[in-house]
């Protein structure tokens, strides 16, 4: 049962769009499905190798330029930008990677998240290229039913789960465990830790670039403040696993559901719609404080308590 | 005290808020509301420090940045509730010696070079200056000051010789949100305000400690002297949209180059001699 559970849900949301959901529901699942492959991602930098990024919206944004600057100075289809964003991807990755993998702990979450905004006021100001505050509109859109869109996102993420899966089941993914428990340690055990954070983040960051391509061709618009930004894409990648679950399998795909229905049902309160935020950073704070590792990470601990409430 | 702290900014910017209600609708000049404004951040500090901070650092966890996490929590509820009460729209508190400036031929007739200073900048800056000093001295000279520094240094030795290393942890949380306070303050005379001021302000204030070197005062000086050249410099010559990027071109160097600091190097040249 346990090893057919992947198996089943795979096949359940593939069936899903056949029961002729109205397309603002395709759009949510769409949406949180993309942020699965973007939280499993960062889940396997920041959950298993221990290295938090601040700064995955860097990923993200490369992966939705690449395809749009495809589509609007090369006229090909957006579509081509999904697998040469691995390219690109992959060799910002290492630059990246070159320069913020020898800080440790917090100062590499500091670093990234100043290479992010490096890159955001790049975007902005490369006006030949990037068409700056602008942004890159597509002009049509390849399908209007969104059937196939979920369907595309649908298999990334299956392709993105079982990649995940693979990785940390091998020897790469005890050698990234080894690296998060105590660096100094696993380097003294003979495992070349630059390496192997360089192909932790360099893995992470071609699925979410991944991700940010399909942005491109699925919402058709971007600019730098969008792709590029911190809070909604750097922080928000950060919290979908902070809230799902650190280091497990389904903990984005949870985090995912959670936040984008959270943000989904605060935006239609009035008045407090603009606050979704404030919510976010509350259930942040409470996460972090009560059930550190995340829900699925402390199911445990989430079962004894609700058993105490139903004792009392 | 090893930290890091996200929501500095987001501090800074509701100390801002509280001198334009007291300038709105009592009319006090931003200066004076240091007076009232540090003192509530002094007390936020504490409340965030020891209700929120310090049941985290203690929670076994994976991830070992919870708290950097946590903090960058805090200060999106703190900037979203702000929207809330105030909304996103700018605001200033137009005080009448905003736009004053004072010439440096009224009071020295024969100097050699033309200088003109605007007066609210000039006044931020001395009274920056007389609060780094005090800082500084308390830090240095006072009991108190030397058992956080003991704490940031070796929390289990300061343990051990008797500070009280969770009270020093909320109290030194508590007096960087009064710093940064009435450094809000002291800003709100030349500056707008809105909501999301927060979060450059946080990105610069680290990029100043990192340069500067982490855990010194006058390193800060230093610091901040440094990163406003560079960052002038590369509006200047590579456009003012690029200037965000010098600043933190500047701060991944230092990081990479200088991980202690400017401080450490003058260490070194003086060890060198």
């Amino acid at each position: 049962m346990r090893k057919a559970l992947p198996l089943i849900i795979a096949g359940l949301l593939a069936v899903l769009p056949l029961l002729g959901l109205s397309s603002y529901w395709m759009h949510i699942l769409i949406l949180v499905i993309m942020w699965s492959v973007i939280g499993m991602a960062w889940n396997l930098l920041g959950g298993y190798c221990g290295q938090v990024s601040f700064g995955h919206a860097a990923f993200f944004g490369v992966g939705a330029y690449t395809a749009g600057i495809l589509y609007n100075k090369a006229h090909l289809s957006a579509w081509w930008g999904m697998p040469l964003s691995i390219v690109f991807v992959t060799i910002v990755a290492l630059i990246i990677g070159y320069i913020c993998l020898r800080l440790r702990g917090p100062f590499f979450a500091l670093g990234t998240l100043a290479i992010g905004v490096i890159l955001r006021v790049t975007a902005e100001n490369l006006t030949g290229i990037t068409e700056g505050d602008l942004g890159i509109m597509l002009q049509e859109r390849t399908w209007i039913d969104k059937t196939w869109y979920f369907y595309i996102v649908l298999a990334l993420a299956v392709v993105t789960f079982i990649a995940v899966k693979m990785i940390i089941e091998s020897k790469l993914g005890y050698y990234f465990v080894a690296i998060r428990e105590d660096q100094d340690a696993a380097e003294s055990l003979g495992i070349n830790t630059t390496l192997y954070k360089t192909v932790a983040l360099s893995l992470s960051a071609v699925f979410t670039g991944l991700a940010g391509a399909f942005y491109m061709n699925y919402m058709g618009y971007i600019d730098p403040k969008i792709v590029f930004a911190l809070h909604d894409i750097s922080i928000v990648t950060i919290m979908v696993v902070m809230v799902g679950g650190v280091a497990t399998y389904w903990g984005p795909f949870v985090g995912a559901i959670i936040m984008v229905f959270l943000a989904e049902i605060i935006r239609t309160i009035p008045k407090l719609g603009a606050a979704h935020h404030t919510f976010f950073g509350i259930l942040l704070i409470v996460i972090i404080i009560f059930l550190p590792n995340g829900i699925t990470g402390d199911v445990q601990k989430l079962k004894k308590f609700l058993r105490i409430g139903k004792a009392a | 005290m090893k930290i890091i702290n996200l929501a500095h900014g987001e501090l800074m910017m509701v100390a801002m808020y509280i001198a334009y209600v007291l300038f709105s609708s009592f009319h006090i000049d931003p200066y004076l509301s240091i007076l009232i404004a540090a003192p509530a951040l002094f007390g936020l500090g504490v409340l965030l420090q020891k209700y929120l901070i310090n049941p985290v650092l203690k929670v076994e966890a994976i991830i070992p940045e919870n708290q950097v996490i946590l903090t960058v929590g805090i200060g999106m509820v703190l900037a979203n509730i702000a929207t809330i009460i105030f909304s996103s729209d700018y605001k200033t508190t137009p005080v009448e010696y905003a736009t004053k400036a004072w010439y440096l031929s009224d009071y020295w007739r024969e100097s050699p070079i033309e200088l003109s200073l605007s007066m609210p900048w000039s006044v931020s800056f001395c009274v920056a200056l007389v609060i780094t000093a005090s800082l500084w001295f308390f830090l240095t000279k006072t009991d108190m000051g030397k058992s956080i520094r003991a704490t940031a240094q070796d929390k289990d030795a300061a343990l051990l010789m008797g500070v009280n290393v969770e009270r020093m942890r909320v109290f030194t949380f508590g007096l960087g949100s009064a710093l940064v306070g009435s450094a809000g303050c002291l800003f709100i005379p030349i500056y707008y305000l809105y909501p999301d001021l927060g979060g450059q302000f946080t990105l610069i204030a680290f990029v100043i400690t990192i340069l500067g070197g982490l855990g010194s005062t006058v390193g800060a000086i230093v610091g901040g002297l440094i990163l406003g050249v560079f960052e002038s410099l590369t509006a200047t010559y590579a456009g003012m949209g690029w200037a965000p990027v010098g600043r933190f071109m500047i701060f991944v160097a230092a990081l990479i180059f200088v991980p202690g600091g400017i401080m450490s190097l003058f260490k070194k040249w003086k060890l060198g001699k």
